[in-house]
This record gives C-alpha cells, sequence and structure tokens, in this order.
C-alpha cells in the first residue's frame, strides 16, 4: 500500500503546483528543494505578471526612465548643465535647437530633465530602500515576538505614522542639512510605518499558524523561524509594498526639493520646478520650463503605481480582474 | 496605493494619553532641535523658546488657525453623525481653503469612486480611474502651477481668468462686498487644485473598498430578499465600504498639511502653509519649530477623531 | 400545479479556457408541503442549484433550462416581477450566516427590511413582526437589535430562517443550514426546521453534503454527483438501500449509532470528486466506483426506474440488477483500487 504523498494526490486533476521540479535527483536536502520550489514560484508569477498588459505598461515606462538616467551622460553631455557655458537665451520657448526651450540661464531644458532624472530616481530608490528594511525589520520584530516588543514597537510607528510627513521632513532637513544623502535619509526615516503595519499583520499571521508551533516544538530558534518561514512568506507582500513606496518617495523628493530643502548643486526634477517657480517662470507663462519635470514625474509614479496594482493581482488572485 | 486599517484603541482613555505624551515629546524634540539648530548655525546657544517663536506670528492667526481646527473637527463630527461626507464651511477668510476644499472633494470623489466601482471597466469607471490615477501621481502644487499658468497667466493669446495669487488685488476694501468677491476670486483657483487633488485619492480610496466590498456574501442575501441593485449598493455595500475608506482618508491627513503649505506657496495665498514656507527661506527656526507644533497637534487630534468615528461606525468594534 | 418545476436546468460559470459546467441538466420537482433533500459533495453543484431557483447566479453565469416557481419562469422574468418574486414565494437560508448577514446593521432591521421590501408597512408595526418571527425560531424578541457578531453560530442561523419567513413564503431553500455547527445546535436548527415545515406548510429544500442529515428530515432525498442528479427517491429507502454505488458510499461513510463495528471500520470512497472543466467521459463517476463494468466509460448515464417512486443512474439499475450495487464490499479508505474491476453479471 503506497502512502500517498501531497505530491500525488489520489486521482482527480493533476496539481501542478506541488510536483518536483523535473530532472531533480530524489535524494536533494529540503533546502534545496524549497529553494527550487520558491524559483518556480517566481517564475510562475513572472509568467501570470506578463498577462497583466497594465503591469507591462508600467514595466516598460520605468525602463524607459531609468535607461534614461543611467545613460544621461552618454545622451547629453554634462557640459550642457554648466550655468557659464549656457548658449540660449533664457526663457526662450522650444525650438529647433533647444526642443523643451532653455531656462533661466539659457540650459536646455531638455537636458535638464533628462539629467534630473538621475537625482529624482537614485533617491526615490534610495529612501524606499532606508523605508523598507526599517519598516520590515521593525514590522517582523513586531508581529513575530509579540507582547511587549509588538506594543512598544507600535507605540513609535503610531507616533510616526501620525505626525504629519512635511513638517517632519523639513525639520530634520534643516538640521541636517541640504544633500541628496541627507534627503535620501530624511525621507526614508518618515515613510517607513506604513511598511511597517503591513509587515507586522503578515508577520503575526505567519506566526501563528500552527506549523510555527510545530516547529518550536521542534527545537527552532527564533532566528531560523524568521529567516526560513515568516521572511519567506512575507517578502512578496514587502516586495509589492515597495513599489509604491518608490513612487510616494519621488513625490516626496519633489517636495522638498521644490520648497529650496533639495541639494543645492544638482538638478532634480523638483528642483527644475524650484528654480522655474522662484525666478517667476509661472507669471511669464514660460510653460516648456514647467511642464517637463511635472509630466516626467507623473509618468514614473504613474508607472509605479501600475506595477504595485499589477503584483497586487499577481500576489492576491482575489483581486484579478479590477 | 492603500495604507493598512489603524489600530484603533477602545478606550479614549488610551489614546489621550498617546497624545499627551506625544504633544510633550515634540515639545521636548523642538526644544533639542533649536539646541542643536542654532549652535549649528549660528555657532552659539542663544535661542528663543517655541513660544517666543509662536508669538513672533501675529496672534490673530494663531486664534484663526484654532477656529479653523475646531471647524475641521465640527466638520468632521458632523460627518459622523450623517455618513453623508458633508462639512459645515465656517465663514473665517484666512482658512477657508481648508474647509471649501472640505466640503467639495469627499462628496464628488466618494461619488465617483462609488460609481467606479459599481460599473467596473465601463467607460465611466476607465475614464475616472485613469484621470484619477494621473491626478493621484503628480504633485499637487505642480497641478497647481498649471492651473495657475492656465487660468491665471494665460496660455499664448488667452488672458488669465484668474487673479495670479494673494489674498486679494490692491485697493480692495475686505470688508465690503467688492472686497468678498475678491477674495473669492483668489481664493478659486488654489481651492480647485487641492479639491482635484483630493478628489483623485478619495475617488481611489472609494473605489477600491467598495470592490472589495462587492463580493460580500450578505450582499447575495440583500438582492435575495428582493432589493433593487442601486438599494443593494447604496444601503448596504456603501456604508460597510465607507469604514476603511474614512480610516484610510484621515489616515492621510498628514498629506493635507503638505498640500496646505505647498499649494499657498503656489499661490501666495496668506495662510499657515505660507508662513511655514517662509519660516524656511529665511530661515526662522523658533516659528519653523512652532508652526510644527501647530500642525503635528491638529492631525494627532485629527486622528483622534477618527478613532472614535471609526468606533462609532463599526459596532464590531465598540462591543467585539 | 407544482411548486416547483425544474427541467432540464444547466448553469456554466465562465472561464478562460471555456464555460464550466456546474449543473449539467437537472430535473426537480416539489409539490406544495415536500421536504426535498440535495445531497452531494462540495462542488457537485448544489449550491449552484439553490441560487439559480432564485436567479442570484453571480454575473456571467449561463443558464439554460427552465425553473418554474408556481408556474412562471424565474429565468426569463423580468427584473421587476423577479424581485416582487424573491423572498415571498420562495426564500433561501444561505450556508455561514456569519458572513451572510450584514455585520454591520442590527439583524432586527435587516429582518425589519425583508418585511418592508414587500408589504407596506410602518417602523413599528415591522417591529412587532419581526418580534414574532423571532419568538417562532426559538429566539427571545429582545435580541432584534443585536447585531450579527454579538450571536452565537446557531443564533444567526436561526436569524437567517427567521429572516426567511418573514414575507411568508410557500418554499423555503436551505443551503448547508448545519455546516460549521455543533451537533447539538445542527439537531436544533434541523428540528426547527421540520417543525416550521409542518406548522406552516412549507415546502423545504434543504441542501447539505451530510446525507445522514437529510434521512431524518426529508421525505425525499435527492443525490447530486459532478452537476447530475444520480439518484432519487423516498428518503428511508435510499438511505437504507441505495440504487447508485455513490449513493452507497455516502451512506456508509458515516458510522450507524448503535453499530459499533461501523465506528470502527468506517467506510469511504476513494479520489477527488471530478473536475467540472474535465469530467470523466461516460458515467462519470465510473473512475470511483467500486461496481463499473465494461460499458461504463461509454454509457449514456440517465435516470432509470429503480422501484416505486426511485429512479437512479446506474447501469444495474438499468439492467435490471439493482441488488448489485449493494454486493461489493466497499473499500476501505487510503487503498488505491483498479479503474474498474470486473463483477460477474
Amino acid at each position: 500500500m503506497t502512502q500517498p504523498t501531497i505530491e500525488e494526490p489520489l486521482g482527480g486533476a493533476p496539481q501542478t503546483d506541488l510536483t518536483l521540479p523535473p530532472a531533480l535527483p530524489p535524494q536533494l536536502s529540503p533546502r534545496a528543494i524549497a529553494r527550487a520550489r520558491r524559483r518556480q514560484a517566481a517564475g510562475r508569477a513572472w509568467s501570470e505578471y506578463r498577462r497583466n498588459s497594465i503591469g507591462m505598461v508600467g514595466l516598460a515606462i520605468l525602463v524607459l526612465f531609468v535607461a534614461m538616467a543611467v545613460f544621461a551622460p552618454v545622451l547629453v553631455p554634462a557640459s550642457k548643465l554648466d550655468v557659464t557655458k549656457a548658449t540660449g537665451t533664457p526663457f526662450s520657448p522650444p525650438s529647433a535647437e533647444f526642443p523643451l526651450g532653455t531656462d533661466e540661464s539659457g540650459r536646455s531644458v531638455l537636458a535638464l530633465t533628462i539629467w534630473g532624472s538621475r537625482v529624482s530616481l537614485l533617491v526615490g530608490f534610495l529612501a524606499s530602500v532606508i523605508s523598507v528594511v526599517i519598516g520590515s525589520v521593525v514590522g517582523i520584530a513586531a508581529g513575530h515576538f509579540g507582547r511587549w516588543t509588538d506594543s512598544v514597537l507600535m507605540r513609535v510607528t503610531d507616533w510616526f505614522l501620525v505626525i504629519p510627513f512635511l513638517p517632519l521632513a523639513i525639520v530634520l532637513a534643516t538640521v541636517l542639512g541640504p544633500s541628496l544623502a541627507n534627503i535620501a535619509f530624511v525621507i526614508g526615516i518618515t515613510s517607513w510605518p506604513g511598511t511597517a503595519r503591513i509587515v507586522r499583520a503578515q508577520a503575526l499571521a505567519v506566526t501563528s499558524r500552527p506549523y510555527i508551533e510545530r516547529a518550536r516544538a521542534l527545537g527552532a530558534g527564533d532566528w531560523h523561524l524568521i529567516t526560513r518561514h515568516v521572511l519567506p512568506n512575507v517578502v512578496p507582500l514587502i516586495f509589492a509594498n515597495t513599489v509604491l513606496i518608490v513612487a510616494v518617495a519621488i513625490l516626496s523628493e519633489t517636495t522638498l526639493a521644490f520648497l529650496g530643502l533639495g541639494d543645492p548643486l544638482r538638478v532634480s526634477w523638483g528642483s527644475m520646478l524650484d528654480s522655474a517657480f522662484t525666478q517667476g517662470a509661472a507669471s511669464i507663462g514660460a510653460w516648456w520650463y514647467l511642464v517637463p519635470p511635472g509630466v516626467a514625474i507623473l509618468l514614473v509614479v504613474l508607472a509605479f503605481t501600475m506595477i504595485g496594482q499589477a503584483l497586487e493581482s499577481v500576489l492576491n488572485p482575489r483581486l484579478r480582474g479590477r | 496605493m492603500r495604507s493598512p486599517l489603524p489600530r484603533v484603541s477602545r478606550r479614549g482613555k488610551v489614546t489621550l494619553v498617546v497624545v499627551g505624551i506625544t504633544l510633550v515629546l515634540l515639545l521636548f524634540l523642538n526644544q533639542i532641535v533649536g539646541l542643536w539648530t542654532d549652535w549649528l548655525w549660528f555657532g552659539e546657544i542663544g535661542y528663543t523658546n517655541v513660544f517666543g517663536g509662536l508669538l513672533k506670528t501675529k496672534i490673530w492667526l494663531f486664534v484663526l488657525f484654532g477656529v479653523g481646527v475646531g471647524a475641521f473637527i465640527g466638520g468632521n463630527l458632523y460627518l459622523g453623525f450623517r455618513l453623508r461626507p458633508m462639512l459645515r464651511a465656517n465663514s473665517a477668510e484666512q482658512h477657508a481653503l481648508e474647509r471649501y476644499r472640505m466640503l467639495l472633494s469627499p462628496r464628488i470623489g466618494l461619488w465617483i469612486g462609488i460609481r467606479g466601482a459599481w460599473k467596473r471597466n465601463s467607460v465611466f469607471d476607465r475614464i475616472s480611474l485613469g484621470a484619477s490615477l494621473a491626478l493621484y501621481a503628480m504633485p499637487e502644487f505642480w497641478l497647481g502651477i498649471m492651473l495657475l499658468i492656465a487660468f491665471g497667466v494665460g496660455v499664448g493669446s488667452f488672458p488669465g481668468l484668474f487673479p495670479t495669487g494673494g489674498l486679494s488685488s490692491p485697493n480692495t476694501q475686505l470688508a465690503s462686498l467688492g472686497g468678498f468677491w475678491d477674495v473669492a476670486r483668489h481664493l478659486f483657483l488654489p481651492c480647485l487644485t487641492l479639491t482635484l487633488a483630493y478628489i483623485a485619492e478619495y475617488a481611489l480610496v472609494m473605489r477600491s473598498s467598495l470592490l472589495d466590498e462587492l463580493g460580500e456574501d450578505y450582499l447575495t442575501t440583500a438582492r435575495a430578499k428582493g432589493l433593487r441593485e442601486a438599494l443593494v449598493l447604496r444601503r448596504h455595500a456603501v456604508p460597510n465600504a465607507l469604514l476603511p475608506t474614512t480610516t484610510l482618508i484621515f489616515l492621510n491627513l498628514g498629506f493635507v498639511v503638505s498640500g496646505a503649505i505647498t499649494i499657498e506657496t503656489v499661490f501666495s495665498w496668506p495662510g499657515l502653509g505660507l508662513l511655514s514656507y517662509e519660516a524656511l527661506r529665511t530661515p526662522d527656526y523658533p516659528l519653523l519649530q512652532g508652526v510644527f507644533l501647530l500642525f503635528s497637534a491638529a492631525v494627532i487630534i485629527a486622528n483622534l477623531i477618527a478613532d472614535l468615528l471609526y468606533a462609532y461606525l463599526d459596532p464590531r468594534v465598540r462591543t467585539g | 400545479m407544482a411548486l416547483l418545476e425544474v427541467n432540464d436546468l444547466t448553469v456554466s460559470y465562465p472561464a478562460r479556457a471555456g464555460a464550466v459546467p456546474a449543473v449539467r441538466g437537472v430535473d426537480l420537482t416539489l409539490e406544495p408541503g415536500d421536504t426535498l433533500g440535495l445531497a452531494g459533495e462540495s462542488g457537485c453543484g448544489k449550491s449552484t442549484m439553490a441560487a439559480a431557483v432564485l436567479r442570484l447566479l453571480p454575473p456571467g453565469t449561463t443558464t439554460t433550462g427552465t425553473v418554474l416557481l408556481e408556474g412562471e419562469d424565474v429565468l426569463t422574468m423580468r427584473p421587476g416581477r423577479l424581485r416582487a418574486v424573491r423572498w415571498t414565494e420562495a426564500a433561501v437560508v444561505f450556508q455561514g450566516a456569519m458572513h451572510a448577514l450584514n455585520p454591520v446593521r442590527r439583524v432586527g432591521d435587516q429582518i425589519a427590511e425583508a418585511i418592508q421590501l414587500h408589504d407596506k408597512v410602518g417602523d413599528r408595526q415591522a417591529a412587532t413582526r419581526v418580534g414574532e418571527l423571532l419568538e417562532q425560531v426559538g429566539l427571545p424578541a429582545r435580541r432584534a437589535p443585536s447585531y450579527p457578531h454579538e450571536l452565537s453560530g446557531g443564533q444567526r442561523q436561526r436569524v437567517m430562517i427567521a429572516m426567511a419567513l418573514a414575507c411568508s413564503p410557500r418554499l423555503l431553500i436551505a443551503d448547508e443550514p448545519t455546516t460549521a455547527l455543533d451537533v447539538m445546535v445542527q439537531a436544533q436548527v434541523l428540528t426547527l426546521l421540520e417543525e416550521l415545515g409542518r406548522e406552516l406548510g412549507l415546502a423545504l429544500l434543504l441542501i447539505t453534503h451530510d446525507l445522514s442529515v437529510l434521512a431524518s428530515t426529508c421525505e425525499r432525498i435527492a443525490v447530486m454527483y459532478a452537476g447530475r442528479i444520480v439518484e432519487e427517491g423516498p428518503a428511508a429507502t435510499v438511505f437504507e438501500a441505495p440504487a447508485h454505488p455513490y449513493t452507497r458510499a455516502l451512506a456508509e461513510a458515516f458510522p450507524t449509532i448503535g453499530d459499533t463495528a461501523s465506528r470502527r471500520n468506517p467506510h469511504g470512497l476513494g479520489g477527488d470528486p471530478p473536475d467540472p472543466r474535465d469530467l470523466p467521459s461516460g458515467c462519470e463517476f465510473h473512475p470511483r466506483c467500486p461496481v463499473s463494468i465494461a460499458v461504463c466509460p461509454t454509457l449514456d448515464a440517465e435516470l432509470w426506474p429503480a422501484g416505486e417512486g426511485r429512479r437512479a443512474a446506474c447501469v444495474h439499475v438499468r439492467d435490471g440488477h439493482p441488488e448489485l450495487v449493494r454486493q461489493v464490499p466497499p473499500m476501505p479508505v487510503g487503498e488505491d483500487f483498479p479503474a474498474h474491476r470486473g463483477v460477474a453479471t
């Protein structure tokens, strides 16, 4: 009499999700099997994602902008940003020589926009990394250890959540001084609570599952439980959330730069808007200076939002068809 | 796009304690920041304390802000009682900006969200979803600048219809009828900007909540009883969907503040937001800290209201 | 005129690869006051049937056939007429009353809503009627202002029943009314349904996977498998002397009270219910059937007469050897068995 395993259910439709990957020797260690399964799952998630047209469009836009940022020095020589070498008349409308017009110093707005993508995207990513790392650590700690740790950490999280973002960011940015790293730090520091909450909820759910209790009975320590059980279950959620965090981080950088808190030595989309506005571009109707950075931000944030929605529907089948 | 629900404290006492401690911490933080900043920038410790900084502003601004907060809270209580997002406007001019926005945005935004979720994938839904996403993705002050250029300055040969900033045109008597109309004209564009930005947010959140709610079993029961589809929506689905929507909206109150700061800057509207901007640019640290304190207090109180409101709206939280 | 007459009902759900049939050509008849139990495993289509009677299926489903409620076809009614008919002629008690009731409204209000939807009565009158209904199902009237989460599972189920009776329907459809309830509470709810059926002259369509429940509560039983009815007949005989191998497996899966031997040796059925997207050929039950013969994979099974008021869709019944169904001892749970074993004919 053969014992039915979960791999081969008795009769019924074949369960493709649970079969071992082909061509693997049967005597593989559990860890290798787990890893192989995870790779399979990732592959399936990707093919499911590919079917989501919104997600693909978002991804395409993002790839385009990242390429623009990475290849900026190739597309536009850095000298174009030098105020002393500017050749155009200030505030001139789009023309053949300057497709997007010029700024207050006569520099090409197109060049500024392309170079601006570097700072905006970089700060966005950096801030998100900081935010997600802190948020995940706090969330997992709170959700897994519970009780005291949870209470204390949640009070701190609540505090951060409730304090309005901009005043806090302004105060911190003022104290720390204007530089790229500082701005990323400030944004990261102020936005981790969102991730922390989500991660905590998931960590709580996972920790209360029966197999955790059994693993503990077998002698598993907290580190093992967290890295082998909680983390794998939490990572997809974190991933989907990160995408949205990046979008918010980019918007935050724009706002801070607009208020004059950005790195004065570098061009970012937000600082372009700041310069434009303070130099009176709005009053003279120099729309060519104001529209491109805004549109760029709009497209990038939209791209992230679309990717985020697609990821959500891939990870949560209930949401498909939204 | 969706932040999770906050933990709702069932006992107001606990929340009040939290609020109290928070305010104390804030003051403390302010003192420390003040010390450090002064030392960093002026190379010496000689600071005026927070309250001195506050007193530097015109007292009447402070009072009006208090009135504004009061109206805000009062309005939210009304919202709770009627489950309909209508807020009473107050007449104080300086903070009309906030309140006029609150009057329009929730009403329209929620309606758009509901209609979009109900007729999912219809033309209305696609357009409104696209527009909402686009509005949500752009910095609100950029929207303001665009509107300013389009309607204030005029593009190409089109003349501007609205003034480009400030509270009122020079040489107008504020107390007269003409003055009132003038202020209204100046108020229109900033108000429109804020309204559009928050309509988008409300619509997206409501649509999302409602879509979640539409899969629930009790709606089938309601239909089985013979209820018309519109009533199923209005009486059962929407009130339940409003619960997470209300909390999410309150949770994002922090961004209302940042919106106020940047938009008042764009339109030179003399409110606390513009004050913060000027304090930032000068820089005037005690004033900055004072403003920070005020904003934080307002948002904390609003969040407290949100907690209480949620407990009122969801009986499961009250007794469960 | 029959109260409920279902003719050749087919319900298909939309899917990426084509429509998936959940119910395939079902015929059913209920006279006023009848009690019919509908049994089957999860996924056999019985809940879909329940929803179909009042046209409560999700949008996108395709339905063919007719469902005559008091002579009118529910499937082709105008929406206005359908809303009027719902709850007044037939009412449904759904399973899992936790999610079937609106969690943020008081139960009294929800019952009153049903009343005021079809009867122009004032709030005071409606409240009185709500009190009466609650008393009728064994709940004190003062429970009306409670919220669903304040009540126990059994109490919620009673509330659902009270709500279903609000407009004095002639047919009550109970979809898994006892699932997820404790055994004692199950018994109470079943007794309640029985009594109400008798007192009010209600016709009862009781849907469940628990055959033993039906045996005691209903006069007649119909057994569903893979979207079709495979056996139908008086409850006692269907349970004690099944004419279809599936019914037999269902009946024998439950130990008999008082028979200790059966308790120590529960019988079951290997395999899983068939995937509606990929049904076996011929008689859908043949891969799991202990008495299948060579012709079964190509047989187009119909409900053949199997005695007084009984029908069964098994080849042995058609051939006049119903006793063969009960001849072969069933397989113990957990053992593989070959596709079909030869049976001497």
